[in-house]
Parts: structure tokens; sequence; C-alpha cells
């Protein structure tokens, strides 16, 4: 079969209509994924077996006339810190490169139920810990639209593996924006979930206040789709929610508040993300009964340095798992207990991580508690405040997903502080919990400019219907328009 | 400032071995970013609690009774974590002695 750049609903309508079978459909994909990606390197395991016999099953549905669910047929990729059981899950780490998944993610137990089809595992930083995803350990993935250039990160190979049509759609995971920074780099939608509307059951910590899964996709609607289908309580994640329904679940859209911070129009941002933007931002007010008022968040300018403190100090206790004991890369007869840790962690782990690990001990360790850990976590308060006054004018806020596009394979690598200013528009929004998308909204130099909306928390609904609105508005300079 | 002295404490804390060419680097990377986060200071936070979570969790509890999930085959389970283990003997984890 001749495979399109389809979104969920066609390739829906093209099984129930019997234009394909799930099975055709699968195959496609994989042998895409065999003769492209070499090139893009999105891809870490091919799940082809187990894919092909979920597809079957989907197919022997059909074929008895029965209703399938909307997800049902449809491949997707999954970011490789997220289990798929009896799969290979590295993490994008030399200390998981033989770890062999015993469980389902419960975001995964869901998807499988309703038919959805794992073509595999995609590429990332080494436990997320990146914005390039040049942090693998497996090589870098490139950006689809200029394979010199990094994907974004750390959901880089999902990104990509969206953006190249490998897959219909991808689950990521984001503590600092690495679903939203890397679909911004490579022109399609991601969204950051509300802390706790999806379950992290089976998700690799990061820093756990942080974490969420969350999808990248082709178009506004079909986030939505795999949002309605990942989200819910679960009791395996004990800060996981049931959303609360709000109002009778319809935008008034005509009436919609929108506020733009002038805290993220900084100086040394790239001038055409700027022009682009703001031009975005004119078409919006062109809509009627839309308003648009400049806010204030005056703390954002603290916020990278806050995660910066947050995100390693939990993150030093969470990885503190691995051990060479339990699982993972282990160095064998090396000397005593302690040997083994030092050894297993150095061997293991990548410069990044240890990093990571080192400041988040260093901001933990008696002495500098308050200093640092402390301090820290009462300015995420500030940083949460400002949210919260802003939200009782507004009813989204708009910004740029990044001050400037994809940058360079190498170019940021070698200055770890200029690595993590990529990510400056992006981390409030995990300190504070709140929902946000990244929706493509045109392009600079040539490269995709994505145009970031958030939300009050648990408000996914509205930003996904005024992401849709949007959406239209910038169709033209998207290589992807989205079906109606 | 971090010295290479600091990072062999921090790096012995946090149980990461580091090569010895290593140790300016991670001084210099750390003094960087700690650098970076000295602007927190200038925020005035004499009033403010802190936050641990965005969302306001309470205690989450359940009967003390096993999981359903864990309930369902058991053996099996256990059997593939333990496959996971670099080193078992008989059917425990394997640790280097520590006394």
């Amino acid at each position: 079969m001749e495979l399109q750049d389809f979104s969920i609903r066609e390739i829906h309508r093209g099984l129930v209509n019997r234009e394909f079978s799930a099975q055709e459909l699968t195959k496609a994909y994989l042998e895409k994924i065999k003769k492209e990606d070499k090139r893009i390197n999105a891809f870490l395991t091919l799940a082809e077996n187990s894919a092909l016999s979920q597809a079957k099953k989907v197919d022997e549905m059909i074929q008895a006339n029965r209703e399938i669910p909307l997800l049902a047929g449809i491949p997707l990729a999954v970011k490789d810190n997220i289990l798929v059981e009896n799969i290979k899950c590295t993490a994008g780490s030399k200390i998981l490169e033989n770890y062999i998944a015993p469980y389902d993610a419960t975001v995964i137990k869901k998807l499988k139920e309703i038919g959805a089809v794992i073509l595999g595992k995609t590429n990332m930083d080494e436990f997320a810990m990146g914005s390039s995803t040049e942090n693998s350990a497996f090589g870098s993935t490139r950006n689809p639209h200029d394979l010199t250039r990094v994907p974004g990160g750390s959901s880089g190979g999902s990104a990509a593996a969206v953006s190249a049509n490998l897959c219909c759609y991808a689950l990521g995971s984001d503590t600092g924006g690495s679903v939203r920074l890397p679909a911004s780099f490579c022109g399609v939608v991601g969204l950051k979930p509300t802390y706790g509307a999806v379950s992290r059951y089976g998700l690799i910590s990061m820093a756990s206040s942080l974490d969420q899964i969350g999808p990248i996709t082709k178009t506004v609607k079909d986030a939505k789709i795999v949002f309605d289908a990942i989200s819910g309580k679960d009791e395996m994640d004990s800060t996981s929610v049931e959303i609360p329904k709000i109002g009778n679940g319809k935008l008034q859209i005509p009436n919609l508040r929108i506020g733009i911070p002038k805290e993220y129009f900084i100086k040394g941002m790239d001038v055409e993300v700027e022009r682009i933007i703001k031009e975005v931002i004119k078409k919006i007010e062109a809509l009627e009964r839309v308003k648009i008022e400049e806010i204030n968040l005056p703390h954002t300018k603290y916020s990278l340095a806050t995660y910066y403190l947050v995100m390693p100090s939990e993150a030093s206790a969470n990885l503190a798992r691995y051990d060479g004991i339990k699982f993972g890369y282990s160095p064998g007869q090396a000397g005593s207990l302690l040997d083994v840790y030092l050894k297993s962690r150095e061997k293991g782990l990548g410069p990044e991580v240890r990093r990571r690990i080192m400041l988040g001990t260093y901001a933990l360790s008696a002495g500098f508690y308050e200093a640092y850990y402390l301090r820290a976590q009462k300015v995420r308060t500030k940083i949460l405040e400002d949210f919260n006054k802003a939200f009782e004018m507004v009813d989204i806020v708009l910004t740029p997903t990044s001050p400037a596009p994809a940058f360079k394979i190498g170019e940021k690598i070698t200055n770890p502080l200029t690595m993590y200013l990529s990510d400056i528009f992006t981390v409030s929004v995990n300190l504070a919990g709140l929902p946000a998308l990244s929706l493509p909204c045109g392009k600079a130099h040539g490269l995709p400019v994505g145009l970031q909306i958030i939300g009050k928390a648990f408000e996914e609904t509205k930003i996904l219907e005024a992401g849709e609105i949007f959406e239209k508005l910038c169709s033209l300079n998207r290589r992807f328009i989205s079906p109606t | 400032m971090i010295s290479k002295e600091d990072v062999k404490h921090i790096a012995k804390l946090a149980r990461i071995g580091i090569a010895k060419k290593e140790e300016e680097k991670f001084a210099r990377e750390l003094s960087l970013i700690l650098d970076y986060v000295e602007k927190l200071k200038e925020v005035n936070i004499s009033k403010t609690l802190p936050t641990s979570h965005s969302t306001e969790g309470e205690n989450v509890t359940r009967e003390d009774l096993p999981a359903k999930i864990f309930k369902e085959n058991l053996g099996g389970r256990a059997k593939k974590l333990l496959k996971l283990a670099p080193e078992i003997k008989n059917g425990y984890l394997k640790v280097k002695s520590i006394l």
C-alpha cells in the first residue's frame, strides 16, 4: 500500500472502509522505517513481531464486522523510557543497554487494550536529560527538516519519527520541555499534560514532581484523541488524578481571553521567531471577540535556575537505583561493594547524567540544602503564584515554545549552560504543573517554529480546542494540513 | 566555586566514579551552573512556603491488602525480575560482602 501522511482519523476511516488492512499498514510503516531511519536514527528498537500480531487481531475484529476503537490498528512509536513488556527499554543509557521491560507502563496497557500497534522504541537523551537527543548513548537523532540539525530533546526520536511519518503518532515524556521542544523543532504537535493527568507508572523516573507522559502528533485533534486514551487516575501512581470536569466541556472561544507575557519576548531571541509568533498573535487577535492582553509573569527569569536545582535534586535520588546490583550494567568482578557502585555508574552513565546527579547530590547535601534546594522550592511557589494571578485575568497564555529554531548538531553540546538555555520557555510550565501545547506556526530560516499555549491545571480541553483554531490560522505554513 | 577536591567529595557522596581527567571538567561545569543559580538570591522568599508538588495532593491510602496485580502470576514476575539482575544465587540477588 502507499503510505500517506495519515492522521489518526484518516487511518481509522481507511481501516473501517477496508481500503487497507492493519497488517498492510503496519508492514508499510516498518518498511519505511527500515528504509529511511538510517539517516534519521529515530528508532532504537523495532517491535516487529508484536506489532504485526496486534495488527492481525485488529484485522480479525474488522473482518468480524465488529466496531473498533479509534486508535485500534494505528501504529505508534514509544519513547524508550516508557516500559513495553518484553521489549528492550534503554532510556538512551548504556546502563540499561540490555534491560528488557518486565511489565507494561499504564499508558501502554491502556493503548494495547484498545488495539494500538507499537512499532518500536525511540531515541532520547540519556534518562531524558537533554534538549537535543545528542546525549543518547546510541548516537544522535537528526532533524528530518535538516539532517545537520538536532530534533530537540529529550523526546527527539519520537518527534523526528512523527515528523518523517515513520509512525502515525508517538509518546514522549516532558520534565522541562522534552515533548514540546522537539515537537517545535520538528514541526509537529506536542502536549505536556497537567501534572497528575497521566499515570507515570512504568515511566523511568527522572524528576518525579515534574515528569509527565504526553503525545506527539501531526495535528491538534490527534493530540486530543491520544490524551483522552492515556489520561485518568491509576492506582499504580498515587499522584495521578481523575480530570475534573470543567463547565460543560465546551469552549466559549468568542470570549477567550489570551495573555501574552512580556517576559517571553527576550533580548537575544531569534528575530525571525519573534516576528512569526507576533504575526500569529495578530491573526488570532483578528478573530471575533477574542481579547488579547499583555500580562506579567515576573518570576520567569528565575524559572530556569529553579528548575536546574529541583530537577537534578530529584533525579539524584531517583537514579540511586542504578547500582549495578538489581539490574542494568555491572562491572562484574570488581573488588568491594563500593567499587561495584562506583564502576557501574562511571561506565554505565554518560557525562550529562553524572553531572546532574552530582549537582543534585550537592544541592541536597548537609550545609547546602537550604541555600539551594529549599530556596529553589520557595521560588517555585513564586512561579506558581505568578501563573495563578495571570489566570485570574486570562484563560490561556501564548508564548513561543523556544527562543530559536533547531540548532546544529554539536553546536551546544560542549557547554551545558548554553544547552540548558534551550528550555527557558518550557520549564516554568513543569514547575507550576500546568498543561501546555506546542503547535507548528511557521518557519524561520526554513525551520519549524512552535507556538506554546499554556492553560490552567486540568484545562487540557481548552488549550486543545484553542489549538485547533490557531492551527487552522497557521495551516498555510504547514507541511501537514489538518483534515477536518 | 567548586574545586577538584569538592568534585571528588560530591562524586563519592553520589557513588559515582569519575576519571582523574574528568575532575577539572566537572569542577568547571558545576561551578558554571552554581554561578548561574546564584540569581535566586535576588528573590524575596522570607515569607514564602516551599512547593514540592504543584498539585495539592493529600496522602493517598488504600487498605493494607495485596493489590490484584501482585497476586497474578507472582512466581513468573519474580523470575522475570531476577533475570534482570547481574548476579543471582539460589533465587537471591548476589551482593558483595559488606563486613
